[in-house]
């Protein structure tokens, strides 16, 4: 088992490095750079301007040392003005390079500074995590037990009428994606169009406290979406395990139908649809892109756009890193409980 | 007269398709005594299981019991509320099914599925239940009772997991046992070892049983009544004895037929394969539903109407289902077939010498470094001749499957050599041998259902055999195509056909056509009738041995059937974990001397004759792993001759393989008066009496 979860978080170390590189280089290169200058000098400044600007702010330098400063296996750049006062990567205002540290990069700890927010970059992500946890907590809480129970409800008298009405519900919240039906609820629930002023169009003041009012049309604009996905794979799961043989073992037993379904069905219906839910949570980090900007929640997936959208290089940078460790993470967890549920895999 | 336990009374059960009604059981009547075994034999299809899951009324969504009564105890089950049904089911009336592995639940510990039956029928407290659990686990005779209840399904082995749906059917004592097939996915000998002990519990708690089976020789083992059925109807009942010695209805008359019994020969007395096809549930013919594949056919009598049950006076509640019972002379001998000129074997085609098959297999999931070696195959070595038909002869694990593999080329050999007319193949891969070794060298498939392309016709199957040995010119390639399937006796009009359109054996017959494609000079035939209805057996292997009469082609029969060896081979190969442990003519084999593994095969075997007595060897114990051989002699861990003499060293040392007369070898250290001293263990009347 420790075995395993090393070469897991190998794998996952790996894959942030290849990650990271890559965004690092997209954003580096030089259209990118110049976009930053101007926005940060002046829009109208000259070309030369621009080179000296890059210059003076450590841009200019090979894009693979930069790389490694950041990462903070190289020491931070460092420069002397005319005017005699220091700059550098690791440099605060005023201080010299005898007086910092030589490496600042994210293996000190040091993510960098958010050009957009004007914050450290930790401290942004932080707190959109915080914010988009709640969303994405909220959602999993909705999502999970309802996907579960229409899709064992569904899956455990195949082909009876109760099946056909779930299941068509089902493809039907996975055929509409957020985007379409975030835009029916806010103008069904939240306007004035239809008149049923039940929830809040935005969720801005879900920021400070949740609501049932504020929060209810964004959790369950992701929550139905992956509801419907879900629970198809349980029913599926759940039909394929009541015509089993082991089913009619226990029916044949005497065992009631509610404690065939709870006793002997249940774990086995619940291996499949397990992986399936683990690999909701990075596909609802996507999601949640549409759903915060939609209902402007300034969590992870707003900051991730306005990362994108202002070139804001350490911000991207520590988003993607941050991604690649959810992904991995509950594929990791994924594994483990598949082993948990299902007592013939046994992972070392 | 009691009253019979369970009463069955003109039972009919339909399943309801979108299409149609389809009868699948109609009119039957049974009745069971307490105390008593009855077993319900016929073919797949006839309806035998859906007779037992009728009696549990667990038909699933589309079947229905459409009429008669199934009284149990005196309340009819038929009409018998859910609530009051729950409390037969697994109390009084248990069920123990074909496929152990499937009938588990595989994320239940052992424990919790036993102790479930008294913890719902009896309101037995969890300890209660723990300890009757013990018990009965326990009284199957399992080894460490503990260790097995806390275990998983999938950590047993196929027997033990049969002991366990075993224990959890006697959990609640149940005064009926219903046994669907319960030991066709087992190995011979551990077959013979779940027979025993049912029979014995059955004696022990006075339970009455119905026992379904397709093998009359295990019907005959356990049952005191039968009950045949065909085509959806009881044809014939009556005492075991009497229908097995003077049965009265041409179906059941045809079955034992088609059956190789000792005795049987396949030159001398071949087979008889009941002619024609199963009747489709919605295709059955008016009167008598055996009448178009029947020999004493009377039209305008027989297909008129509706044949009633007749008893026959005499033996205590014989009945049949014929109206000219009493008009057929039954001890007449079957129609003349003519018997065959047996065909001298020629020049060896096929030898194999010295060779060896190892596996390496790593530990861990995760490629660990320390990787064990599986001896699959250990020192074979065999000839096989032109014309002749060797048959290999083994349980599961015993590496007959890597020896057909190896010589397919599918893998290659470790060490030794395998040399196919004076070529040596051992090394050679499938892929990187030449059209004609590989068309010379064919296999025909123990699953007719699975080896087939569903969505290509037959004929150009076929077709791409013969473009794969590079036979003939694209032109007459049809015209060849068209003459195997005269060959194996297919109307050439099938070669339109897909496979789904084609009956079970009619599969294994385009199997073997494709075989023959490239002019095999060897053929390998893993179980190739396993798969199949006894009466469809028949026509299969009678059909082998014709091709192989007209073509001199060299047979390796794999088979873990013994009556179908004796019945075809003419030498055998008896193999145990990977070792041949003795070979032989078949005259040799199967007469003592034995080796004591072959000894045990045989006595396992049910034989469907009542004349024949035989010798009771039950193995104890597991067949070991390949994985964890025990050292010395493969066998000696389940050997019964092990002690006879003192000294031997059968735990140290691997036994060579001593000749005991010409071509007559058993690997095994027991010395020569020993042998001798061996009794058959199948004795025939004319053995007995002489």
């Amino acid at each position: 088992m420790a075995r395993f979860i090393l070469v897991r978080i190998a794998t996952m170390l790996v894959t942030a490095l290849c990650l990271t590189f890559i965004v690092f280089w997209l954003t580096n290169i030089g259209p990118n750079l110049e976009k930053i200058a101007r926005s940060e000098a002046g829009s109208r400044i000259s070309d030369a301007e621009v080179a000296s600007w890059l210059e003076r702010n450590g841009y200019a330098e090979p894009v693979l040392l930069r790389y490694a400063q950041w990462l903070g296996v190289a020491p931070g750049w460092t420069r002397q003005e005319a005017d005699g006062t220091w700059r550098g990567r690791c440099l605060g205002p005023g201080e010299t390079p005898e007086e910092a540290p030589a490496f600042c990069g994210v293996l000190q700890g040091d993510w960098g500074f958010s050009r957009v927010f004007r914050r450290d970059v930790s401290e942004v992500i932080l707190r959109g995590l915080a914010l988009t946890g709640a969303l994405m907590g909220w959602v999993m809480l909705v999502m999970v037990p309802g996907a579960l129970l229409v899709g064992i409800v569904a899956g455990m008298r195949e082909g009876s009428r109760t099946d056909r009405v779930l299941s068509t519900g089902a493809i039907l919240t996975t055929a509409t994606p957020e985007y379409v039906s975030g835009v029916v609820f806010i103008a069904v629930f939240s306007s004035s169009a239809v008149g049923l002023r039940w929830f809040n169009g935005s969720a801005t003041s879900a920021m400070d406290a949740i609501t049932f009012q504020n929060f209810t049309l964004p959790v369950m604009t992701i929550a139905l979406y992956g509801m419907g996905y879900i629970a198809r794979m349980t029913r599926a799961s759940m039909a394929e395990v009541m015509t089993s043989q082991y089913i009619r073992t226990a029916r044949l037993k005497g065992v009631s139908f509610g404690a065939v379904v709870l006793r002997h069905a249940l774990r086995n219906a619940l291996i499949a649809p397990f992986t399936v839910i683990m690999l909701q949570f990075p596909w609802l980090l996507t999601g949640v892109v549409i759903v915060e900007t939609l209902f402007n929640y300034k969590g992870f997936g707003w900051t991730l756009v306005e990362a994108a959208g202002n070139n804001d290089i350490d911000l991207l940078l520590a988003v993607s890193v941050v991604s690649v460790i959810v992904v991995l993470l509950t594929q990791l967890i994924s594994d483990i409980g598949y082993a948990l549920l299902n007592p013939r895999i046994r992972l070392s | 007269m009691t009253e019979p336990l369970l009463s069955i009374e003109k039972l009919s059960i339909s399943f309801f398709t979108r299409l149609r009604e389809i009868p699948a059981v109609m009119d039957f009547s049974v009745d069971v005594m307490p105390g008593e075994a009855v077993g319900l034999v016929g073919e797949s299809g006839c309806g035998k299981s859906t007779v037992a899951l009728g009696i549990m009324r667990d038909l699933g969504a589309t079947g229905r019991i459409t009429g008669g009564a199934i009284r149990f105890k005196g309340r009819d089950l038929v009409t018998l509320p859910e609530a009051e049904l729950r409390r037969i089911r697994g109390r009084e009336i248990a069920m123990i099914y074909q496929e152990p592995m499937a009938s588990l639940n595989p994320a239940m510990r052992i424990e919790r599925q036993l102790m479930e039956v008294p913890m719902i029928h009896e309101g037995a407290s969890a300890a209660e239940a723990r300890a009757r659990a013990l018990e009965v686990v326990r009284d199957v005779r399992l080894p460490d009772p503990e260790r097995i209840l806390r275990a998983y399904p999938h950590q047993l082995s196929g027997g033990q997991q049969q002991r366990i749906v075993i224990a959890m059917a006697l959990m609640a004592r149940p005064s009926l046992l219903i046994l669907d097939e319960p030991t066709t996915a087992l190995d011979v000998t551990v077959e013979a070892a779940v027979v025993e002990l049912v029979k014995e519990l059955g004696r022990k708690y006075g339970t009455s049983m119905l026992f379904i089976s397709h093998n009359l020789g295990l019907i005959l083992e356990t049952c005191d009544r039968l009950c045949v059925m065909y085509s959806g109807e009881a044809v014939e009942r009556g005492r075991v004895a009497d229908v097995f010695t003077r049965m009265r209805h041409p179906y059941t008359q045809a079955l034992f037929r088609s059956i190789p019994l000792p005795g049987a020969d396949k030159t001398a007395r071949p087979l008889r394969a009941i002619p024609g096809n199963f009747p489709l549930p919605h295709e059955r013919p008016p009167g008598c539903n055996f009448g178009p594949r029947c020999d004493y056919f009377e039209q305008g009598r027989c297909d008129a109407r509706p044949i009633p049950m007749a008893a026959i006076p005499g033996p205590e509640r014989h009945e049949t289902r014929c109206l000219r019972w009493a008009e057929i002379d039954w001890a007449a001998p079957p129609p003349d077939e003519g018997s065959r000129d047996p065909r001298p074997p020629g020049a060896p085609v096929l030898r194999v010498d010295d060779l060896r098959k190892y596996y390496e297999v790593a530990s861990g999931p995760f490629g660990g470094r320390t990787t064990r070696v599986v001896k699959a195959n250990e020192t074979l070595s065999f000839e096989a001749r032109e014309g002749e038909t060797l048959a290999i002869v083994g349980e599961s694990g015993c590496g007959k499957s890597t020896l057909a593999k190896v010589l397919l080329g599918l893998e290659t050999a470790t060490g030794g050599r395998v040399v196919l007319l004076n070529e040596e193949i051992q090394s050679t891969p499938v892929e990187a041998r030449d059209p004609s070794t590989v068309g010379h060298l064919q296999m025909v498939f123990q699953n007719p259902f699975d080896t087939l392309n569903p969505s290509m016709s037959v004929g150009r199957q076929i077709i791409r055999a013969l473009e794969v040995f590079g036979i003939g010119t694209p032109r007459d390639r049809r015209e060849r195509m068209l003459r195997l399937l005269d060959l194996v006796k297919l109307p050439r009009a099938f070669a339109d056909r897909k496979p789904r359109q084609l009956s079970g054996g009619q599969k294994q017959r385009v199997g073997i056509a494709r075989a023959f494609a490239g002019d095999a000079r060897v053929v390998v035939a893993d179980e190739p009738v396993s798969a199949l209805d006894v009466s469809v057996q028949a026509a299969v292997t009678d059909l082998l041995m014709d091709i192989q009469r007209e073509k001199g082609t060299t047979l390796l029969f794999i088979s873990h059937d013994l009556s179908i060896v004796r019945y075809l081979a003419d030498r055998v190969l008896v193999m145990y974990l990977g070792h041949v442990v003795e070979i032989g003519s078949t005259d040799q084999v199967f007469a003592p001397p034995y080796h004591p593994y072959t000894e045990a095969l045989l006595s396992a075997v049910p034989i469907a004759d009542p004349r024949v007595e035989k010798t009771h060897i039950v193995l104890e114990g597991e067949i070991p792993s390949a994985m964890n051989p025990p050292p010395g002699c493969p066998f000696q861990t389940r050997c019964r001759w092990k002690h006879a003499t003192p000294g031997m060293p059968c735990e140290t040392e691997v036994p060579p393989l001593r000749t005991l007369a010409p071509g007559h070898q058993v690997k095994c250290h027991l010395p020569d008066d020993l042998l001798a001293r061996m009794e058959p263990v199948i004795r025939l009347p004319e053995d007995t009496a002489a």
